[in-house]
């Protein structure tokens, strides 16, 4: 068998691509998803609970904290902070979620969610209140 | 209704192309047995007599090549003979009907002839007698297939693609057709039935399905019905479904604006009728395992319920 090339990088090449990557990942995704998970306050998100299930959301998502909430047409919301995408393709941040609850179809013009009529503000409460759930 | 009505079979053909398919299928099958027969009884001839010849080349030039060319050739010309008309462009008396295949049920398009407005219903097909119609087909989500064995077909349905096809009805009666494409969980519940009926009661009928919603019959504008219309809208029914005249904000399901009218619910899941449709609200998933519709009955009151039922009834 011959001898591997060397593949090794000088050190300080290393310590470039390292810093890169560091700065790149936390500036396009961390550094925007962490604040909002800290900063929704409590009653916010416990306002965003009580609305989730006014607006009959369980009728078709199941959501563990949730006890009307024991429906199979939707995807299960459980763990929801933890998931990447929307609906499959939508990067999952607060923004992007609230916006999607008010009005789906604007997102993705094919999807089978309707919209039910939730206003901004509430859909900003809905959204806090599911990126807590780990 | 008689028993060969609602029926789902080649065999009871009710118009040309569906008559063209069996009279090929039924030579082919009759055809098919003679040959099978006449082969079997020269073997049991060849294996009783032990002595003697035949005359082989005959047999092979006239049995294996001018027997076989001869049959299959007559069988060509009979069957490019009575092919349906598969035709780019609907004659001119034609009826055209956009028919949309969903995960599981059909949108059907009618265009108004005084107003020319789209009228837009679902899970089920009204056609005129003796009039060729003329079918845009698609799909929005799958593939799915246009069967309705009593008048011909089949043709797939690819989303962004409109297949066509004509069909005709020769006589007054109900069929069924199916979704005839493997298509997910409920395809055996996608069912499609169709109604031919005289030309005068077909225009009757596109006539008064072109109109919006109204509450319902002269007298029959009764507390009931206008709670059943706003329990309607308070639990977001309308958030999928569309009653013109009430509520136009989407079709995610069927557009419900003459629903009273439907010989079944759920695409042939179910009669209809005020009951039926008060348990299929309250029970979808029991109903039709799968379908893009929740259960409603834990969060619709029954005194509610029972009013959208009798109001949805009256939509006819």
């Amino acid at each position: 068998m011959p001898d591997a090339p060397p593949h090794r990088l000088a050190p300080p090449a290393a310590w470039l691509a390292i810093g890169a990557f560091t700065v790149f990942t936390g500036g396009c995704e961390l550094r925007e998803r962490d604040p909002p998970h800290a900063a929704a306050d409590a009653a916010q998100v416990q306002r965003g609970q009580r609305l989730l299930a006014q607006y009959q959301c369980g009728s078709c998502h199941s959501i563990p904290e949730v006890a009307s909430a024991r429906g199979h047409v939707g995807p299960p919301l459980a763990a929801f902070g933890r998931r990447s995408y929307i609906a499959g393709h939508l990067p999952n941040r607060p923004d992007t979620l609230a916006r999607w609850i008010a009005e789906p179809a604007a997102l993705v013009p094919d999807t089978t969610m309707p919209s039910m009529g939730v206003s901004a503000g509430d859909a900003r409460d809905i959204a806090a209140y599911l990126m807590t759930l780990e | 209704m008689s028993k060969a009505e609602g029926s789902q079979s080649a065999l009871r053909a009710a118009g040309p192309v569906a008559e063209a398919l069996l009279g090929v299928s039924i030579l082919l099958v009759v055809g098919a047995a003679i040959i099978f027969v006449a082969m079997m009884v020269l073997l049991a001839l060849a294996l009783r007599r032990r002595t003697g010849r035949v005359n082989e080349g005959w047999w092979v030039i006239g049995g294996g090549v001018a027997f076989p060319v001869i049959v299959l050739s007559g069988l060509y010309v009979y069957s490019e003979w009575n092919k349906p008309p598969w035709r780019v462009a609907p004659p001119r008396d034609a009826l055209i009907v956009g028919v949309t295949a969903r995960m599981w049920w059909w949108e059907v398009r009618y265009r108004d002839p005084r107003s020319g407005a789209e009228v837009v219903t679902a899970n089920e097909l009204r056609i005129p007698v003796g009039r060729p119609v003329y079918f845009g087909l698609s799909s929005a989500d799958v593939i799915h297939s246009f069967w309705v064995p009593s008048l011909g077909g089949k043709m797939d349905m690819v989303p962004g693609r409109v297949q066509h096809l004509q069909l005709q009805a020769d006589r007054v009666g109900v069929w069924r057709g199916q979704c005839a494409e493997f298509c997910g969980e409920q395809h055996a519940r996608m069912a499609l039935h169709v109604v031919a009926e005289d030309p005068a009661v077909f225009d009757a009928w596109l006539a008064a399905q072109a109109r919006p919603a109204t509450i319902g019959p002269a007298g029959a504008d009764d507390a009931t019905l206008r709670r059943g219309r706003e329990a309607f809208l308070a639990h977001r029914c309308n958030a999928c479904h569309t009653v013109r005249g009430v509520s136009e904000e989407r079709s995610l399901g069927p557009d419900l604006t003459h629903v009273g009218s439907r010989l079944h619910l759920g695409a042939g899941t179910v009669p209809n009728g005020p009951a039926q449709l008060a348990a299929w609200v309250a029970h979808t998933q029991q109903l039709k395992p799968g379908a893009r519709m929740p259960s409603s009955g834990e969060r619709i009151d029954d005194a509610d319920l029972q009013a959208i039922a009798t109001w949805l009834s009256h939509l006819k």
